[in-house]
């Protein structure tokens, strides 16, 4: 078994410590380690985007960034994603819509649909069909998700006026 | 119930009851489940397709720090020869054994051969590497028909065909052949004007859930077990564990997580009873969890099937003959689905003639398992794909032949049952009339374009069913039912009890609870949930009525036929004074006899079959062969929409299968037998990128076998999709499609050689 090293990240807003290996994954952290479960495994190897984070603003699949890595740094991840006063506009949209049958993808679905409508608030259809292409979702059929993304970038410009 | 009665609830889309913690990441799935003390689980599998195993030696990975208990097929109780009734229909006992460890031989690269539980999950890979295991390859058959001939390597030496009910004599590949046969074949053939018979081939595929298969075991002191999984049936893992291990059912709790998809993949175990051996060897709770890899080699695809299908029709259109060969791939051990897709591959049609022959054939794949509506999509392939050409050659628009030979109340299917009221009519004519199938298709320089339609069907299923509902003080009931809940039923079984009771839907708390809290509940398939569950929440409904006039009648001094309940109010008929909200009674409750509790378990029949007709517009760029779908919509008789957004996630969700499974799924295969593609970027399920948006069409023909008219939605809309879609390009680019995945590759081919036959 290999030596764990000391981690002192910013997770969801609040400085985070934790011991972990060298080999583990920033997937296996936040599960294992730190129990935030909301972060699921799909398959380990970045093709399903079930896993995704932000890293420093950046969107990431967690399973392809190493536990050590994360070192100074600050990650959000689905549990930071609701605030005290409530759901972000995005999961109360996801829930209007219907835009989860089984659930397994909608965290790093609602983590992604962030990243972009932070960027381009005013993306149309297409552009969320591309940017929302790294996420795997096969119950839905995708349009349930589409839809809510779009609503929820329209409750959210409309807020920021 | 006459079914023009106004429903309060029913129709509407309240948000679902396990929404908010499935947004926010708090839902519980199987792999999030920790216990004190608890080790990680991991599987060594076969790297060869077909081999007898001569030794097993796992002395070195018992011998690694941190390796906490190795298991192999030697630490599961000999099965012996046996059938057992386990949830989804019988299972052969010493199958399913060793498909979990296997024993003396592999069938299949990929099948667990050992187990190793440690500290965590690396050093229980590492420990993997030290188990040495000799194998004896043999030859390895991969394709159904070569599986079929004589001389071809044998994966049983104990396998005899059962053909037509007799005993084969000798060694085969094939399981089973059977029969449907309804008239005179070949009376129906003379009868023809035009006859079309086509050969087809269609892949592997995979049910693809996003979540991978987990279990987390513990063993008791006592002896008991505790099981946390992902499943789509709680007492069948019970039953099955029990089986395999020699447990009585009642020492083994299976406590159902949430879980991540399955679409009849999460039915059979796999790793729950490893998960117990190693709990029990390491003394400490084990968690097993499948990589990606592990899931596309180890688990259940749904079959790749040679199917041949000969029909005929009348010069005026009217089908007169139908005849079909279907033989799938059962993987490693019998039961494919085959009989299913017989049951269903000319279902949508009322023909006086028809034959079909059934083969069950074993080939070294993994065994396969139900994936939505199994054996039907295979089927409907052919099928719709043959009817189409017989409208091109009587020029007769695909949607008026179909209103002409459409199954309705009263024809005979084949395989016995006279259908009751069904909406296979209402959905070609409301497709008819829908604006897609009006619009005029432009074509596009080299992008080819075209307009397919199909029909589909599923039969549903019923089985058993319970629920409990316990009346709360502040007016609320508590609603306890066992069926997992893949896509919001929870929601549609409580809105059923809400509306019975005169309540609102989020007045319901329903919950999924495990073996030991919830009445027998038979598993999360064949589209039976909302049907079945939704039936028992209704009775446990009608019991709490019945108890609340009782006790309104003793609390205001009247004998119970002088009160009614209606609208969620109890009232006497005597004294319009005496009246009481269903909130205004609950709250009485405590104080005068108790709390109310309804309880219903039930086994329907009434069963109402899913019908669907599709139509697709696809373009085909003739250079690369890439088919884009442009437009598709989905019509459907869904019988009663108890919560029409989840019906329509459902016809889209299972379109956009169809979808996959039509143009880009596949398990490629080396010749060793070795799938080549065991990945999310390899096996290519659709990404939103490559979709449109997918219009349900929700047409109400209601069941009469049910209270609210409900049939079973989920699996009928995979069915028609790859037809529709080869018919699409056929319309395209002038080339019929005989080979599923209609990949690129594929297309170019076709386009080149003139015909689509591989």
């Amino acid at each position: 078994m290999s030596k764990k090293v000391h981690i002192t990240a910013t997770i969801n807003g609040r400085e985070t410590e934790f011991l972990c290996e060298p080999r583990q994954s920033l997937l296996e952290v936040l599960r294992d380690e730190l129990r935030l479960t909301g972060t699921k495994e799909g398959c380990n190897n970045g093709n399903c985007g079930a896993c995704n984070v932000m890293l420093e603003g950046r969107l990431v699949n967690s399973c392809l960034v190493l536990g050590v890595e994360v070192q100074g740094k600050e990650v959000t991840t689905i549990e930071g994603v609701a605030s005290k006063d409530g759901l972000h506009p995005l999961q109360q949209k996801f829930l209007e819509n219907a835009a989860l049958q089984c659930g397994i993808c909608t965290p790093g679905f609602i983590v992604a649909a962030k990243a972009l409508i932070e960027q381009k608030p005013k993306a149309n259809e297409q552009q969320i069909r591309h940017y929302l292409a790294g996420n795997l979702c096969r119950c839905t059929g995708y349009d349930k998700i589409v839809r809510a993304v779009q609503d929820a970038a329209k409750e959210c410009a409309g807020k920021a006026k | 119930m006459s079914t023009s009665t106004p429903f309060k609830v029913i129709g509407t889309r309240p948000i679902r009851h396990d929404g908010v913690d499935k947004v926010t990441g708090r839902a519980v799935y199987g792999a999030d489940v920790y216990l004190p003390g608890m080790v990680h689980g991991r599987l060594l599998r076969s790297p060869v397709a077909h081999a007898r195993i001569k030794s097993i030696d796992t002395s070195a990975a018992e011998a690694l720090p941190g390796v906490e208990a190795v298991a192999t097929s030697a630490d599961l109780p000999d099965p012996g020869d046996r059938i057992a009734e386990l949830g989804e229909g019988a299972i052969n006992v010493r199958h399913l054994s060793s498909n979990c460890l296997a024993r003396g031989k592999v069938l299949y690269k990929g099948q667990p051969v050992a187990a190793v539980a440690a500290v965590s999950p690396h050093v229980a890979e590492e420990a993997l590497k030290l188990i040495k295991v000799e194998y004896e390859t043999l030859p390895v058959v991969i394709d159904v028909r070569a599986a079929m001939q004589d001389g071809a390597p044998l994966l049983h030496d104990d396998l005899r065909t059962e053909s037509l009910g007799k005993p084969g004599d000798k060694p085969s590949n094939i399981a089973k052949h059977f029969q449907f046969q309804k008239g005179e074949i070949e009376q129906g053939f003379k009868e023809a004007a035009v006859t079309v018979e086509r050969e087809f081939h269609t892949a592997t595929v995979h049910q693809g859930y996003i979540e991978p298969h987990n279990a987390t075991a513990q063993w008791n002191a006592d002896g008991t077990v505790t099981l946390w999984c992902s499943t789509q049936g709680s007492f069948s893992v019970r039953a099955q564990v029990g089986e395999l291990l020699g447990i009585p059912i009642s020492r083994i709790r299976v406590v159902p997580q949430e879980i991540g998809g399955g679409f009849g993949g999460k039915i059979r175990v796999y790793l729950e009873p490893v998960a117990v051996v190693l709990a029990r060897k390491a003394g400490r709770p084990v968690k097993v969890v499948m990589s990606r890899a592990d899931v596309f080699e180890g688990t259940g695809p749904t079959p790749g099937s040679y199917i041949k299908v000969k029909m005929a029709a009348d010069a005026s259109g009217r089908l007169t003959a139908a005849q079909a060969y279907m033989a799938y791939e059962a993987g490693a051990f019998p039961g494919s689905p085959v009989n299913m897709g017989a049951m269903c591959v000319f279902a949508c049609y009322d023909i006086p003639h028809v034959l079909v022959d059934g083969y069950d054939v074993v080939v070294n794949k993994p065994a396969t398992s139900a994936y939505r509506a199994p054996g039907a999509t295979n089927a409907a392939f052919a099928t719709e794909t043959v009817i189409d050409e017989i409208c091109e050659k009587l020029k007769i628009d695909p949607l008026d032949f179909r209103l002409k030979n459409g199954a309705k109340e009263g024809t005979r299917r084949a395989d016995g049952p006279v259908f009751p009221r069904i909406g296979m009519i209402e959905t070609v004519e409301v497709a008819q009339k829908h604006p897609h199938y009006k619009q005029v298709l432009q074509t596009n320089g080299q992008h080819k374009r075209g307009r397919g339609v199909a029909s589909g069907f599923w039969f549903n299923c019923g089985l058993k069913s319970s629920a409990t509902a316990s009346v709360n003080a502040d007016g609320s009931v508590s609603l306890v039912e066992g069926s997992t809940d893949i896509g919001g039923s929870r929601t549609s079984i409580a809105m059923q009890l809400a509306e019975a009771l005169g309540i609102r839907a989020e007045d319901v708390r329903p919950i999924v609870a495990d073996t030991d809290s919830v009445p027998y509940c038979d598993v999360t398939g064949g589209s039976r949930v909302t049907f079945a569950t939704g039936w028992a929440a209704y009775e446990a409904a009608q019991d709490i009525k019945r108890q609340m006039v009782q006790r309104a009648a003793t609390i205001w001094g009247v004998p119970a036929d002088q009160v009614v309940y209606e609208d969620g109010t109890i009232r006497s008929t005597s004294d319009p004074a005496k009246k009481l909200t269903f909130a205004e009674l609950a709250a009485k409750l405590h104080a005068t006899g108790g709390t109310i509790v309804g309880r219903a378990s039930v086994d329907p029949t009434g069963v109402g079959g899913g019908l669907a007709t599709h139509i697709v517009d696809v373009e085909v760029d003739t250079d690369t062969g890439k088919v884009t779908i442009l437009r598709y919509t989905a019509v459907q008789d869904v019988g009663k929409a108890i919560h029409p957004s989840y019906v329509e996630g459902q016809i889209q969700g299972g379109a956009v299968q169809g979808i996959g499974w039509a143009l880009n799924e596949e398990y490629i295969y080396n010749d060793k037998g070795e799938m080549t593609n065991a990945s999310f970027l390899d096996y290519r399920m659709p990404t939103c990128l490559d979709l449109p948006m997918i219009e349900p069409v929700l047409v109400e023909v209601a069941n009469p076998g049910h209270p609210y008219g409900v049939r079973g939605v989920g699996e009928v809309p995979i069915v028609p999709p790859p037809a529709a879609i080869a018919n699409a390009i056929y319309r395209a680019i002038g080339v019929r499609m005989q080979t599923l995945p209609m990949s690129p590759g594929r297309i170019v081919k076709a386009l080149h050689n003139g015909n689509g036959k591989s």
